[in-house]
């Protein structure tokens, strides 16, 4: 658990680099934690990011691959096209949500 | 918009050549032993390692169209079901044992058989038919799932696993 600077200000993440805390992201961080893993956002990436928040306030948790699917409509095969190889970890990183532990 | 050269990310390994590659061997045909394979598959496919999944033997059904979606679980010989081992023959109780097992696996958001395949599928997994279960069984391509990539022997096995991980469930 420790703070890096990012954006202009401290933020919080935890060993790995995942954000945690949830109200420290906005959308230009979330330009920013893409630049920093190669991804440039397109409208099609925050759709899937913006559902990733919206359905963490209301599950409680981040969604895995599947849910992205079936909850927010957006294809595992389209999953790995926007987010190349590791599609779970590195929507939630963008979306400043920490890594998803469900199991499909 | 700059970051400080301390910036702590994630270490996703885009750039690193991972030559990671995995094979699990799929060979039970009950429902319960149908799921590790799958799971596994899937979870290693989301970390970007290759992918392979070979259904043999027993695990044959798995990608035969006329016998995914029904799957059965029974309790019998299984002790580790905490039951007692006289009733489990019982007419009905292999196919109460199916439905409560469903019901739990639906219960988590785990996908049915062939939806997890599929899943598998999109995410890049190579699906492969054992020939010699083929032969055994008298089956041909057009009885198998669409997602398999073909019928292979052993040899063909071996040569594309090389420096494969491999796991035999």
């Amino acid at each position: 658990m420790g703070v890096t600077t990012m954006h202009g200000r401290q933020i919080h993440v935890d060993s790995e680099g995942f954000l945690t805390e949830y109200d420290e992201w906005d959308e230009d961080l979330a330009k920013v934690l893409a630049q920093n893993i190669g991804i440039e956002l397109t409208d099609e990436h925050m759709a899937v990011i913006r559902f990733l928040r919206r359905d963490f306030r209301t599950q409680g948790e981040t969604a895995t691959t599947r849910r992205v699917q079936t909850a927010g409509g957006v294809s595992t095969k389209e999953q790995f096209v926007l987010f190349p190889k590791k599609p779970a970890k590195k929507m939630a990183y963008i979306a400043g949500l920490p890594k998803p532990h469900g199991c499909v | 918009m700059t970051t400080t050269a301390d910036v702590l990310v994630p270490r996703f390994d885009d750039d690193v050549d991972t030559d990671r590659k995995i094979a699990i061997i799929c060979s039970k045909g009950n429902l319960d032993m149908a799921y590790p394979g799958l799971i596994l598959a899937n979870a290693a496919l989301g970390e970007g390692v290759q992918t392979h999944l070979f259904f043999t033997f027993w695990g044959f059904d798995i990608i035969t169209t006329s016998r995914m979606n029904d799957l059965k679980f029974t309790p019998v010989g299984n002790t580790a079901t905490h039951m007692p081992m006289g009733i489990t023959p019982l007419p009905g109780v292999t196919g109460m044992a199916t439905h409560q097992l469903k019901q739990s696996i639906e219960a988590l958001g785990v996908p049915p058989v062939p939806e997890f395949l599929e899943q598998i599928v999109a995410a890049g997994g190579h699906l492969w038919a054992c020939r010699l279960s083929a032969d055994m069984n008298h089956l041909r391509d057009v009885d198998l799932y669409e997602g398999v990539e073909g019928i292979i022997s052993a040899s063909d096995f071996i040569e594309k696993t090389a420096g494969a991980q491999l796991l035999f469930i």
